[in-house]
């Protein structure tokens, strides 16, 4: 176990390093930074005074690795737009995106177990051929026009819900099902696969020949069982939540990381974009070594492979 | 190696190995309603797309200021003069969305190709050799599932400016995680397959070996993968685009349709409605067309 977990640490940090390189590297996609950052129409004198503030003029690895270390000891350079330090500026809206991601998983969750269990227990009939449409018709709208479609039911029509903004958890309620909803389908699916495959396990047949009622079957031995690869796929789902957080806080003006994502593109704000860039990979990083380490923790077949 | 890696890519779980000229296909693709339905509605898309300047009523970008906002012909004050209205320029609605049919199957058909030949090839390169090659792989793989597509994808276009060819060109190179994770299995599991190592013994050369007997065994994966991927590419483009990150103006793609129309839909809600459903009726005729071809190739299928 010990050496499994070192090994995949070890994969971690040189999946780190290298997402860092290219979040890098990003920046001078555009060819030369200081004039992206000078912006349109800037001066050639403004652009050689960016090129020697920022370090342009030296090699590229002797500014990555400046870059590097001092993004690892918490500088994340300024905000172009913002006019303050970009790392204080982050953190402030991580919180928020958090928040979005595991509601939005959890309400996920919410309507997969219950539908891929369904879907398990009645395989092959209506139920599990109502859910498989269900899955398919939900996978096929696109996540910001399901979130006009939310904007226009609850709060032009019923005007339950405030259309943007945040603050109350009132303005978490569309969000959190806008970006949920397409992690659902997924979870549906395994879940369903994994209920099949345990609902014939031999312990099942005992348990119902014991004369057990069917929903602690179900429930109680079959479900534990069927749960565990969903663990990993929820550690994923998460990470791809956080990078869907970018349209969906967009849409409804949530103040998250998300939002100020592509307020740094649209305004060109390059340390911003950059650091959340390498911010959300590597929460994403750390997300899969958590749940590999779980897995190999629960299903003790993978430490050994 | 990753755990996490595999799980990515679960929306497509390499089922056997099969060829694609099974016997009795032609019938058990008539029993399967779903891919009949799927293809069908596909079908009608292209056939829209490919001959929009047939078929639309009107140059989908002439402005006309006077006809702005023309509702379609179900609603008061709508005509069949312009079935489905006009957008807030008096450009004739209906021709916009047949034209941009062209534009979401173009990004469609183009990143799967393009991401599907560079995932391809990594995957059947690692499930072939395996060891040091399959590492590096799993090592790309893995470092590219990391970065959020989304993301990266706005990022780059901000920074290089957006335009058809440019979000083609970005999504091509970031989608090909699945190919690669998905053609790894599958080149794994025929590698040790008693043809394949009849073909080496002959002393055919690798890439021989490798395009002459393991890809056409893991063609029918290939193909799914392929039709899932163009679905996300245009929901990605699409995405893109709403954003104002992707295809630029006046170029008809749906997102960017979607995204015009977004300040009038409290209004005038078919306006974001039409290309929403478009849009929609595209990606589930494409996943419904490859969940069902995935059924059909998969040993299951047959019974």
């Amino acid at each position: 176990m010990f050496a499994y977990i070192l090994k995949r640490l070890g994969l971690a940090i040189l999946v780190a390093l290298a997402v860092s390189m290219i979040a890098f590297l990003l920046l001078r996609l555009s060819g030369d930074p200081a004039i992206a950052l000078a912006g349109e129409g800037a001066r050639q004198a403004d652009i050689e005074l960016i090129r020697k503030t920022y370090g342009f003029d030296r090699p590229l690895p002797v500014q990555y690795v400046e870059w590097l270390g001092k993004t690892v000891r918490g500088d994340f350079g300024e905000s172009v737009y913002f006019r303050s330090p970009a790392a204080p500026l982050i953190f402030s809206k991580l919180q928020t995106t958090m928040m979005l991601g595991v509601f939005a998983l959890a309400f996920a969750l919410f309507i997969s177990v219950p539908l891929g269990v369904a879907a398990a227990v009645y395989r092959n009939s209506w139920i599990d051929r109502l859910c498989l449409a269900l899955a398919v018709v939900g996978q096929a709208l696109p996540n910001f026009f399901f979130a006009l479609l939310l904007i226009m039911i609850f709060s032009i029509w019923l005007r339950w819900l405030p259309v943007s903004g945040s603050g109350t958890w009132q303005h978490f309620v569309m969000p959190t099902i806008a970006l949920g909803y397409y992690a659902a389908p997924a979870f549906m699916r395994l879940i369903r696969a994994g209920m099949i495959e345990v609902l014939e396990a031999d312990y099942i047949r005992t348990a119902r020949a014991k004369g057990l009622p069917a929903t602690q079957v179900i429930f109680k031995h079959a479900l534990r069982n069927a749960v565990v690869p969903v663990v990993a796929l929820a550690a994923v789902q998460l990470g791809f939540l956080l990078g869907g957080s970018v349209v969906v806080e967009t849409i409804f003006a949530l103040d998250g990381l998300g939002y100020l994502a592509y307020q740094s593109i649209t305004f060109k704000d390059f340390p911003v974009m950059q650091n959340i860039v390498l911010l959300l990979s590597v929460t994403y990083v750390v997300l899969t070594l958590a749940s590999d380490i779980a897995n190999a923790w629960l299903d003790p077949r993978i430490r050994v492979a | 190696m990753a755990s996490s890696m595999d799980v990515a890519a679960v929306a497509v779980e390499p089922g056997g190995l099969t060829t694609l000229a099974a016997p009795g296909l032609a019938r058990r693709v008539w029993k399967n309603k779903a891919v009949v339905v799927g293809v069908g509605l596909l079908l009608l898309i292209v056939i829209l797309g490919v001959f929009a300047p047939f078929f639309a009523p009107y140059d989908p970008y002439v402005q006309n200021l006077e006809n702005r906002t023309v509702p379609p012909f179900w609603y008061d004050g709508g005509s069949w003069v312009h079935p489905l209205g006009t957008d807030p320029l008096g450009r004739d609605y209906l021709s916009r969305l047949f034209y941009g049919a062209r534009i979401s199957l173009l990004i469609g058909i183009s990143v799967a190709i393009m991401s599907g030949l560079i995932g391809t090839t990594m995957g059947m390169l690692a499930g072939y050799f395996g060891g040091k090659t399959d590492l590096v792989v799993s090592f790309l793989v893995t470092t590219r599932l990391s970065m959020p597509v989304i993301l990266v994808a706005l990022a780059t276009v901000a920074l290089i400016g957006g335009s058809l060819w440019v979000v083609i060109m970005v999504l091509g190179l970031l989608k090909w995680d699945r190919f690669a994770v998905v053609m790894r299995s599958a080149t794994q599991q025929v590698r040790s397959l008693d043809y394949v190592a009849a073909a080496q013994a002959a002393g055919a050369s690798t890439p021989r070996v490798l395009l002459g007997e393991v890809l056409p065994n893991v063609l029918p994966h290939l193909i799914v993968v392929a039709t899932l991927e163009a679905a996300s590419a245009i929901l990605l483009e699409a995405a893109l685009s709403f954003l104002g990150l992707g295809v630029q103006p006046p170029l008809p793609s749906w997102g960017l349709m979607i995204s015009e129309a977004k300040s009038y839909m409290f209004f005038s809600f078919w306006l974001i409605a039409l290309p929403g459903a478009a849009l929609a009726v595209l990606i589930f005729s494409i996943n419904l067309a490859g969940d069902g071809l995935r059924d059909l190739l998969s040993p299951e299928g047959r019974a």
